[in-house]
C-alpha cells in the first residue's frame, strides 16, 4: 500500500497542514492501533485498517478544528473497523448490544484477582464480548478515556456511557469466572 | 444482587465520573451496602488486571516507518509537477467547500466571525446535558406561558417569547437561566414523548435569519435561527424532524 497518501489533488495538505498533522496527529498512532487491534482482534488486520484510517485522518485534517485530536483520529479509526468488520465478519456485529442483562451474584475480588491474573485468559474474555462493549473497555480502561471522550468517538450520549461500562464490566466478568465450582476446580 | 447502585452509579465512582456532591452520597451508601463493597473491590481488581496485564498494543515500527515515508511521499508529489490552472481550481474548490462547511456547521466559536452566534456548539450541549442532571432542568416549574414569561423579567436585560405548544405536541414544562459564552440566557423547556428539548433565547443585533440546517453532535441535535432581534437555538436527542416542527411553530 505504498504511496496512499497521494490521493486526489485536492486532498494534498500544505507543508504546513502536513506539520500540524506529524504533530497533533500522528503520536496516537499507537492508540489507533490499539483499538484496531482490539476491535478486530487481529495484528494483520489492524495494521491494514490502522493505516486506512490514518490516511481518511490525513484527508480529513482540514475539517479538524482543533480540540482533542486523539478522540478525532479514534472516531475515524472506530468507523473505518466498524466499516471493516460489516465488509469482512458481519456475524460479529449482530450481536445485540442492549440485551438485558440477568442478575448475576458478585463476584468475590479474590476470585477475580486470581481469574484475571493471566493475560492469555483477560485475552480471551475480551475477545468473546461483543464489540460494543469490548470498545467501550478499552477505551477506558487501556486508553484512560473520560465518558465524554468515549461519547464522542463510539457516538453513544454520554449519558449511557455509565451504563454501558457497568454492562460490560459484568459480561467480562462473566465471561472470566467460572460457570461452575467443578468448572472452576478444573481450570485451577 | 438487589442494589441498583452496583450496575449503575458504582461505575462512575470507579471512573472517578461522579461530581463532589455525589461521590460523597455514594461514600456514604458505600459504609451501609455490603453488596456495593464487594462489587467495588471486584471491580477494583478487575481494573488492575486489564491495567497492568500487558493488553496494551503498540503500532509496530514498521506501520510508523510506512505512514511516515507515506506522508513524505504526499508532500514531494504536492511540491512538484502540477499544472497552475488545476490547482487553481483546486484551492478555489477547497475555499469554497470550506465557506459551505462553515455556513452549515453554525454554531461556530465567536472568534470565526462577529456575525455568528456568541457560543459553540460544545457550550451549548455541555448546557443541555447539564440541565438533563437532576434538579438542574427548571428554576421554574409551570406549563402556564403567563407564569412562565413575568418570571424572567428583571432576571434578564430582555425578555424571551414564550408560548406553550402544548396543543402541538410539545408542552411547556418549564424554564430556567443559563449561562451560554459567557451570557446569560433564557432557556425554556419543552417536552415531546418523554424527550426533553431546551430552547435557549438570547438577543443579537443580526438580521433574521431561517432555520438553519440540523447540527449533530454526541448524539444531539439542533435547529438555529434568529428572528425578531432573538437568536433561537433548539436542542434535543429527540428526532430531528421533531426539532424542526418545534422550531416552526416558534418561528411563526
Amino acid at each position: 500500500m505504498s504511496g496512499v497518501f497521494q490521493g486526489k489533488g485536492s486532498d494534498v495538505l500544505d507543508t504546513q497542514d502536513r506539520a500540524r498533522f506529524e504533530q497533533l496527529v500522528l503520536p496516537h498512532l499507537d492508540a489507533a492501533f490499539n483499538l484496531a487491534r482490539w476491535l478486530l482482534k487481529s495484528r494483520a488486520d489492524s495494521e491494514d485498517v490502522a493505516q486506512e484510517a490514518m490516511l481518511r485522518a490525513y484527508r480529513f485534517f482540514r475539517g479538524f478544528h482543533g480540540g482533542d485530536a486523539r478522540a478525532w483520529l479514534l472516531q475515524i479509526v472506530r468507523n473505518t473497523c466498524y466499516t471493516w468488520l460489516e465488509k469482512n465478519r458481519p456475524v460479529e456485529l449482530m450481536t445485540e448490544f442492549d440485551e438485558e442483562l440477568h442478575p448475576q451474584p458478585s463476584v468475590s475480588p479474590e476470585a477475580l484477582a486470581i481469574a484475571g491474573a493471566n493475560r492469555e485468559r483477560l485475552t480471551r474474555a475480551l475477545e468473546t464480548l461483543p464489540p460494543r462493549f469490548r470498545e467501550v473497555l478499552v477505551l477506558r480502561e487501556l486508553e484512560g478515556c473520560s465518558y465524554k471522550e468515549i461519547a464522542s468517538i463510539t457516538a453513544i450520549p454520554i449519558g449511557t456511557v455509565m451504563s454501558a461500562l457497568a454492562r460490560a464490566r459484568q459480561r467480562l466478568q462473566r465471561a472470566l469466572t467460572p460457570a461452575s465450582p467443578q468448572e472452576a476446580a478444573r481450570e485451577l | 444482587m438487589s442494589c441498583d447502585y452496583t450496575r449503575t452509579v458504582l461505575h462512575g465512582y470507579l471512573d472517578g465520573e461522579l461530581d463532589a456532591t455525589r461521590s460523597a452520597e455514594f461514600e456514604r451508601h458505600l459504609e451501609g451496602c455490603r453488596e456495593c463493597a464487594t462489587s467495588l473491590g471486584s471491580e477494583e481488581s478487575l481494573r488492575s488486571s486489564l491495567q497492568h496485564s500487558g493488553l496494551y498494543e503498540n503500532a509496530p515500527v514498521a506501520l510508523r516507518k510506512k505512514i511516515r515515508a507515506g506522508l513524505a511521499a504526499a508532500n514531494n508529489s504536492s511540491a512538484g509537477i502540477r499544472i497552475p490552472a488545476w490547482r487553481w481550481l483546486a484551492v478555489a474548490a477547497s475555499i469554497l467547500i470550506l465557506a459551505c462547511i462553515s455556513w452549515f456547521s453554525w454554531p461556530r466559536p465567536a472568534k470565526d466571525s462577529a456575525s455568528t452566534a456568541p457560543f459553540t456548539a460544545a457550550e451549548m450541549i455541555d448546557a443541555h446535558v447539564r440541565s438533563l442532571q437532576p434538579g438542574h432542568l427548571t428554576d421554574i416549574a409551570s406549563t402556564d406561558q403567563h407564569t412562565v414569561k413575568p418570571w424572567f423579567d428583571g432576571k434578564l436585560a430582555f425578555v424571551p417569547p414564550v408560548k406553550d405548544y402544548a396543543d402541538e405536541g410539545f408542552p411547556l414544562i418549564g424554564a430556567r437561566l443559563d449561562v451560554l459564552g459567557g451570557q446569560n440566557v433564557a432557556a425554556l423547556v419543552y417536552t415531546r414523548r418523554k424527550h426533553i428539548i431546551n430552547v435557549f433565547v438570547m438577543p443579537t443585533k443580526e438580521p433574521d435569519s431561517g432555520i438553519h440546517a440540523p447540527g449533530l453532535r454526541q448524539g444531539y441535535q439542533w435547529r438555529h435561527w434568529r428572528r425578531q432581534g432573538m437568536e433561537y437555538c433548539a436542542v434535543s436527542d429527540a428526532s430531528d424532524s421533531d426539532i424542526y416542527e418545534l422550531a416552526q411553530l416558534i418561528y411563526q
